[in-house]
């Protein structure tokens, strides 16, 4: 897990209790706090633009990589340093302007754009109102 | 020409001045707005207020077009790969030059396959390299104002080249090997002349390009 923001601990914390071995990494000690105390996964303080740092949290062995820093083009550059350099099996990555979003997935990386997700789930949420009003 | 520059920030914007002196057609992007006013006053419509990494951003800058040539200069290196290849793989520009402000970021730019990139440091370290005496090369001519110079290269048993014929060896851009001293007689090299041990060797390059010249030359 690069980033350890509400999303990326929130993931972090699923999957470690599921059959996965979860190793975070984050720029920021305090984003530990998010996991909780009985965290029993992996915890690294470092840039996940550092090759040495991708490393040493155990991106060599990884069997995913998930990306969710808070900038949309920093989560790109790491996705495709984890995709082309450590061929990585699964690269997930989190992109919140759907523009990019979509040019990015149509180069093969795997990308979750809640933007899109919200702005799908807002009109559905009114239209699903419209039976009620005539 | 016309050119589009990300990033209106020192390099940014002496770039758009020097291409809009020497009659070139600019569009600059910035998306600071202390930054974006100071540029306006200058520079007028020719610089828009945006981010540059935006779709829409880019296109109303005029990337369709698309530009002969775009300037990554932002102080954000994920934000020149992505405007580089954004511009590129999606509008089809076919010249872009990156800006590398952090030198360790040069792995990934490679990675990417975005070039030619341009780092201080790195320009920097060049001109340091060249000034320190180095192992392995000697000096021999400065031609200043062509840019150019002749170094010596003696090939060791220890040497990367030996053995090997000229057309097979990776030569910085611009590089030319210029002579062969073997057993006191000077020959000039062809693409099918081979090196080998004990091979006094002269080398014309650019300053600043020793290292890499060392490098497929010397370097076990």
């Amino acid at each position: 897990m690069i980033g350890c923001g509400r999303v990326g601990s929130a993931v972090a914390l699923q999957l470690n209790s599921s059959d996965w071995d979860v190793s975070v990494l984050d720029e920021n000690e305090d984003a530990l706090g998010r996991l909780g105390e009985s965290w029993t996964g992996g915890f690294l303080v470092g840039h996940g633009m550092d090759l040495q740092t991708l490393r040493e949290a155990g991106i060599e062995d990884a069997d995913a990589v998930v990306v969710t820093t808070n900038g949309d083009n920093t989560n790109l550059v790491i996705a495709q340093v984890a995709q082309k350099q450590f061929e990585v099996p699964t690269v997930v990555v989190r992109v919140l302007d759907p523009a990019r979003a979509e040019f990015y997935a149509a180069r093969g990386l795997s990308i979750v754009c809640p933007t899109s997700a919200a702005i799908e789930s807002l009109v559905v949420a009114v239209r699903s109102t419209e039976g009620a009003l005539t | 020409m016309y050119v589009l520059i990300a990033g209106g920030g020192k390099v940014g914007a002496n770039l758009t001045r020097s291409l809009l002196r020497s009659g070139n057609e600019v569009t600059l992007i910035e998306e600071m707005s202390h930054r974006f006013d100071k540029l306006e006053a200058e520079f007028e419509h020719q610089v828009l207020r945006g981010d540059a990494t935006e779709l829409f951003v880019l296109e109303r800058a005029g990337i369709k077009r698309p530009p002969d040539l775009l300037v990554a200069a932002t102080g954000d290196d994920e934000d020149n790969i992505v405007i580089c290849q954004l511009a590129r793989e999606r509008y089809g520009v076919v010249k872009v030059i990156a800006r590398i402000n952090d030198p360790r970021n040069q792995p990934y730019f490679d990675l990417l396959g975005i070039s030619p990139t341009v780092s201080a440091t790195g320009a920097i370290m060049a001109l340091i390299e060249h000034e320190v005496p180095e192992h392995g090369l000697i000096h021999l001519l400065e031609l200043r104002k062509e840019n150019l110079e002749i170094v010596e290269v003696s090939i060791d048993k220890n040497a990367n080249c030996q053995g090997k014929r000229v057309r097979s060896l990776r030569l910085p851009e611009g590089a030319r090997l210029i002579s062969v001293v073997r057993d006191g007689k000077a020959e000039i090299p062809d693409e099918e002349t081979q090196l080998e041990i004990g091979d006094q060797v002269l080398a014309i390059l650019e300053p600043g390009k020793e290292d890499e010249l060392r490098r497929v030359l010397l370097k076990p």
